[in-house]
């Protein structure tokens, strides 16, 4: 019966999606319960601020410049058909700070930090190190997911910041330094558009979100990731499948409570 | 990597984290112009608000004074009524009347306040009992083209 | 054969007759074995593994666990370990049963418990100066001073006071698995745990390590078991052995017994040979000749 076997067939995937939905749920609270770890010797944090955060700041870097640059020229040649190019700072600064510094720098960070973190816990299950943690009476999840959790979480907010920040330089660059928009309305435009709580905070709050969310599934798909060569690459591509999936739809779903009819 | 250096790193990429927050704040955003603490509530009926929001800007004679905090209808009078937080550094007549004006011509609406002769200043809670409401284009439009009509008879 | 048989009855005797009287069987247990595994099943999902096993590993001994690929070997150390529980029967360290302590009481039984994994499972992210140094750190308020004096000493044990600043990946498999094993014996346990140790060494650090076992059990007091499959080294170091094939016991004895036994699986294990209890072929369902085609 072909019917039955599809049937079945849809049956265990989904229930097995449901119980893997549920044992990333219960990691993830298990995470926050051990946290303690982590801030009482704060240098295992700051080991893997430095590997999440800061390896990832040139590419951040580079490329908030990069889309700065281009967010004026594509801005400056549409403001111009209206007139209306003294309005290119606030169009660089809105887009940079409210969507693409958040979303933008959460993907580069999923790509370049979250699968490293996916692979490294990954090959340290593979090679029984998480294994040996337990065996040594520490608890793998205080001492080795954890502190990466709550470096990725305290790094992606400060990396969007200076996406952002980076981008509206590059905005500036090409607007004002190359085109010659005039700098005093670039920059009263932009402060006239940009608000400070409303733009400035929801997009912070918007990367701590992504943060939250690219660390756990990272952490989730090493730890869970089968103990083999093909086990470990296919944990890090679903790391940056899925946390690139969740930052567009977490992103689509915090805008719509953001920035709804204000 | 030894530790002292590690934290060298992790710290110096904090600072620049927060710097460019800072800077997000203060040069592209508006916190500059915020002045959150001293203010006292100010409050003025309109008969019509038009495109007013929160958050908009109050300014007297071009500088900003403060901000609209809430925009209601108050269904006694069927009337809007605008809350508004004004910087305590400045004190306004209780003739003063409040406008809702539009920048540019297609621009953001604000409340003007134009500053009349009264000897005695508004205090917190108490309300504008002048001002005029926001200019409707479509409103505007009807009656330019009404006074047209009438003039052509 | 006919005497061990009457000395293990009168072992389970003296079990059986304390077993009402706790503190008896306390005494008994401490003062003669530090681990007893009694009845003790296991299965995968519905796959059985262990089917009955009963041992006793006593104090200051080094004993082997060996047996073919695949017969449960790995899975009775992580059943002493406290990482799996048995389907049935129970396995007791220093008196208590594992499976039944909660998480802080299993973490303070691991504490005194060192074990070496497979191919040393080393920290990679770490020097092997801070590999041995992990347990002190996580276990004990020992001031650094001391840590690296302790840290040095381990390393100096296995030989390898000198690679304290080099990182795992620049260690050879020998060397690795002599620091994994100075990592292990960190907090100087009382009990020690080798999944395979002899794996993939060459001769000579196979013999360093086989002699590091014995001497660091025997410096420590502690109680070793090595799983293994490798037959000479092990018979060199150890006191006692058991053999499992297919989820059961099916010879133990010391060393000279093991040697001189004539049932065929240890002969078929100890000596190597192709073809035994244990056969060369997969077993199939068709004949050479009709599987080839060649059958009338």
């Amino acid at each position: 019966m072909p019917i039955v076997k599809s049937l079945r067939a849809i049956g265990h995937r989904s229930v097995n999606s449901v119980w893997r939905l549920g044992f990333a749920a219960r990691f993830l609270a298990l995470t926050l319960f051990y946290s303690g770890t982590s801030f009482r010797r704060f240098h295992l944090t700051v080991k893997e601020i430095f590997s999440s955060g800061v390896m990832s700041l040139i590419i951040i870097l580079v490329a908030g410049m990069f889309v700065g640059m281009v967010l004026g020229l594509q801005g400056f040649e549409t403001l111009k058909r209206y007139g209306s190019e003294s309005a290119l700072g606030s169009l660089v600064a809105l887009s940079l700070v409210r969507e693409l510094g958040p979303v933008l720098a959460a993907l580069l960070f999923a790509s370049r930090a979250g699968s490293a973190m996916t692979a490294e816990i990954g090959l340290m299950k593979a090679t029984e190190q998480i294994s040996a943690m337990e065996m040594m009476a520490v608890n793998p999840i205080a001492r080795v997911v954890a502190p990466r959790f709550w470096a990725g979480v305290i790094s992606m907010p400060l990396l969007a910041a200076m996406f952002s920040a980076m981008g509206v330089f590059g905005g500036y660059v090409v607007g004002v330094v190359l085109i010659g928009v005039d700098e005093g309305s670039f920059w009263s435009q932009m402060q006239g558009a940009v608000d400070f709580q409303h733009d400035v905070m929801n997009g912070v709050i918007k990367s701590f979100v992504f943060g939250v969310a690219v660390t756990a599934i990272a952490l989730f798909e090493g730890f869970d990731a089968p103990p083999t060569a093909e086990g470990v690459s296919g944990a890090t591509t679903r790391t940056v499948v899925q946390s690139s999936l969740a930052i567009l739809m977490l992103d689509f779903v915090l805008t719509a409570f953001m920035f709804r009819g204000a | 990597m030894e530790r002292t250096t590690l934290d060298l790193w992790v710290g110096a990429f904090v600072v620049a984290g927060l710097a460019a927050l800072v800077v997000l704040a203060l040069k592209v955003g508006n916190l500059s112009t915020y002045n959150v603490s001293e203010t006292y509530q100010l409050q003025a009926h309109f008969t019509n608000v038009g495109g007013l929001k929160p958050n908009a800007s109050v300014r007297s004679a071009g500088v900003l004074v403060g901000r609209v905090t809430s925009i209601v209808l108050d269904t006694e009078l069927y009337q809007a009524k605008v809350t508004m937080s004004i910087d305590k550094r400045y004190q306004f007549p209780k003739d003063t009347f409040a406008n809702i004006l539009t920048s540019g011509l297609l621009g953001e609406q604000y409340i003007g306040l134009m500053a009349g002769a009264d000897e005695q200043m508004l205090k917190g809670g108490e309300e504008f009992k002048k001002t005029q409401s926001a200019m409707v284009l479509e409103e505007l439009i009807g009656k330019f083209l009404f006074s047209k009509a009438d003039s052509a008879k | 054969m006919f005497e061990k048989t009457v000395a293990l009855q009168a072992k389970y005797a003296v079990v059986i007759e304390c077993a009402s009287r706790n503190q008896c069987k306390r005494s008994f247990v401490s003062s003669q074995s530090l681990v007893e595994i009694r009845d003790v099943n296991f299965s995968y999902d519905q796959r059985p593994i262990l089917n009955g096993i009963n041992m006793s590993f006593g104090k200051g001994k080094v004993v082997a666990v060996m047996g073919g690929s695949g017969c449960g070997k790995t899975t009775l150390l992580r059943l002493i370990g406290g990482a799996l529980k048995p389907t049935k029967g129970e396995v007791r360290i220093d008196g208590q049963v594992i499976h039944e302590l909660d998480m802080a009481g299993l973490y303070a039984m691991r504490r005194k418990m060192g074990m070496l994994f497979q191919f040393g499972a080393l920290f990679t992210d770490m020097s092997v100066y801070d590999n041995v140094a992990f347990q002190m750190r996580e276990h004990t308020d020992l001031p650094e001073e001391l840590i690296h004096d302790l840290v040095l000493m381990k390393l100096h044990a296995v030989g390898l006071r000198g690679t304290h600043n080099l990182m795992p990946a620049e260690l050879s498999g020998g060397m690795a698995r002599r620091v994994a094993l100075a990592r292990t014996v960190a907090l100087d346990p009382m009990l020690i745990l080798y999944d395979e140790p002899f794996a993939g060494l060459d001769p000579i650090s196979l013999s360093v390590v086989g002699q590091l076992i014995r001497k660091l059990n025997d410096a420590l007091g502690a109680t070793s078991v090595v799983v293994t499959h490798d037959v000479q080294e092990s018979l060199k170091i150890v006191d006692y052995v058991y053999f499992i094939a297919e989820g059961v016991i099916v010879a133990e004895g010391t060393p000279a017994e093991i040697v001189a036994s004539d049932k065929p699986f240890v002969h078929q294990f100890v000596h190597g040979e192709m073809d035994g209890p244990i056969p060369f072929h997969y077993p199939v369902a068709n004949s050479y000749a009709q599987d080839l085609g060649v059958s009338a």
